[in-house]
């Protein structure tokens, strides 16, 4: 459904009189099939909003092709546009506007018909449950419902590809939630989603499959788990008090090791027998353990492997 | 036809929007109003000329060309908040034509321009003021493209540097040379020769001076017709350049 090759894009970015090229976008090549909900994974900075904007016709490329639901989006951006939706990260609805005439209008700018707009608009209030609110203006909506509205006017012409930029960023637990379940109904009804999204929960809970971003490049890229599994071995989260970090991370400088606020994380072939190695370790540098805890490598250690960063410092 | 859609779609939101809150038609008429109470008296022994009607001929004419150079010019702050909103962005990645976008909102400016205008008009008769309704009509003509005009330059420059804060500035830079050698307050025919020579480059000083002619009953007069020509050029101009920066990939 999207496939990119080596798709670049560069800033001049001016501080006073220096002008700086910044490699925003260095080459990025995706693959994303019909019907899923595929995930961009990085921090802010990363390039992800940029290759969103590329794919969505706003930004031309520097370099690389891109076909997007059967459209060249060097060649033909126009078509690009009739087949894709876009949702940006800031919003898109005018406060003195209400949700249902925005619905209408942007149906309309797709060259829908008024009878079949105003049915489209119906429809959509109805599946993201905005009836009660269609026709009260966008500045009287709260923070979900606004985001739903949004969402709505990149779905209201049913394109075949929907970029979604940071849907939940913002939102509070429970918008959050509901917000996938409105991605994955976006899913059931035949949608391949792209989203981009800073949270490793929901890269791993929401994405069929993800592509990790770093500094404008491509990373990893594959199903949340078998990424997961690429990691070979186990990591042990010890969790201790907030003075004893630096003290530990000296006893156990043997081992493959990330520092965090109140624990240390570290990357073993074997938790079992890491263990009591471990405990042996601190015990002999007195370092006052608070918890110990075994578990499978989580997207952050992904992120750490490949870019030798955690994404959590972000 | 599909560009006729688009705008009348463009169009009709910004109608809508503008007629919600009719706030505007009041701050838009008030200052004209003003000049016309409070400035326009100091005409008649100023100008000398022989009634207040004659005065009026003069004065009428060159406010309402000051009220479309200065109302079309700062449009570009709506827009602004309006890509801020993220309506812009929306708007751009269907696909509506671009130049759609922009001749949807600049013709709305100009509705509203005429609104007023023709409420100064009004005005203005019962200060003894006549004028012919063919040449009215055309001088609203005039009065259209430069709204048409300077509306689009405004958004032009709201998409190129996409802040009230260089925006404004900006405008007001423009507006105030084009202003004083236009002729609008008082005609150049009592400035000095060089002062002339510069204003004969300032195209809305043909502009007034063709809306002038109008207003005088003058309809033969080199004026009119080279005004409308001048003034219409422009607009296409205008409207090219900034139908492109709606085109024009932003950041």
């Amino acid at each position: 459904m999207i496939e990119t090759r080596g798709l670049r894009k560069s800033f001049i970015s001016r501080q006073g009189r220096d002008k700086k090229t910044v490699e925003a976008v260095r080459g990025v090549d995706l693959e994303v099939a019909e019907g899923e909900i595929f995930g961009f994974l990085g921090p802010n900075g990363a390039g992800k909003t940029t290759t969103l904007r590329m794919l969505a016709t706003l930004i031309e490329p520097d370099g690389g092709t891109a076909t997007i639901a059967g459209a060249d989006l060097l060649a033909d951006p126009g078509e690009v546009r009739r087949r894709i939706g876009y949702v940006a990260q800031g919003g898109s609805t005018w406060d003195d506007s209400t949700a249902r005439e925005e619905l209408v209008l942007q149906a309309r700018l797709y060259g829908i018909g008024k009878a079949d707009a105003l049915r489209r608009a119906e429809r959509v209030l109805e599946g993201f449950q905005l009836s009660e609110y269609a026709d009260r203006k966008c500045k009287t909506y709260s923070g979900g419902q606004r985001r739903r509205v949004d969402i709505a006017l990149g779905i209201i012409h049913e394109p075949k590809v929907v970029f979604l930029d940071e849907p939940t960023t913002g939102l509070d637990p429970q918008s959050r939630a509901h917000m996938w379940d409105e991605i994955r109904r976006l899913r059931a009804e035949g949608m391949t989603v792209f989203i981009t999204t800073h949270y490793l929960d929901e890269a791993d809970a929401l994405c069929d499959r993800i592509s990790i971003m770093d500094n404008g490049e491509i990373v990893a890229s594959g199903t949340p788990a078998g990424l997961k599994r690429e990691i070979s071995g186990d990591v042990v989260r010890v969790g201790l008090p907030v003075d004893a970090v630096a003290a530990a991370a000296q006893a156990l400088t043997s081992y493959k090791l990330e520092t965090y606020e109140d624990n240390v994380r570290l990357y073993v072939e074997d938790g079992a027998v890491a263990i009591p190695q471990i405990l042996r370790a601190l015990d002999a540098a007195s370092v006052p353990l608070g918890t110990i805890e075994l578990h499978r490598p989580s997207l952050d250690d992904v992120f750490l492997t490949k870019t030798g960063r955690s994404l959590r410092e972000n | 036809m599909k560009l006729l859609r688009d705008t009348s779609l463009i169009f009709n939101r910004q109608m809508q929007l503008l007629l919600r809150n009719p706030v505007w038609i009041f701050v838009g008429v008030f200052q004209p109003v003003m000049y016309l109470l409070l400035f326009a008296p100091l005409l008649k022994p100023a100008l000398q000329v022989n009634s207040n009607a004659e005065a009026y001929e003069i004065f009428v004419p060159g406010l309402l060309v000051l009220l479309a150079i200065f109302g079309g010019l700062f449009q570009g702050f709506g827009l602004i908040a309006e890509l801020r909103a993220g309506v812009i962005e929306r708007s751009r990645v269907t696909p509506v034509s671009r130049l759609a976008l922009l001749l949807g909102r600049s013709l709305r400016d100009v509705v509203s321009l005429i609104a007023q205008a023709v409420i100064i008009t009004l005005l203005a008769l019962v200060f003894d003021l006549r004028v012919f309704l063919p040449n009215l009509l055309l001088a609203y003509l005039m009065l259209a493209l430069i709204s048409l005009m300077t509306s689009a330059v405004s958004y032009g420059v709201a998409l190129v540097v996409k802040s009230e804060d260089a925006l404004a500035p900006l405008m007001n830079t423009v507006a105030q040379p084009v202003l004083l050698l236009s002729g609008i307050l008082l005609p150049l025919t009592f400035a000095p020769g060089w002062l002339q020579g510069i204003a004969d480059w300032n195209p809305f000083s043909w502009a007034v001076n063709g809306t002038r002619a109008l207003f005088r009953g003058d309809l033969g007069s080199a004026d009119v017709w080279q005004g409308l020509l001048i003034m219409a050029v422009l607009a296409v101009a205008a409207v090219a350049w900034a139908a492109r920066e709606f085109a024009r990939s932003v950041r």
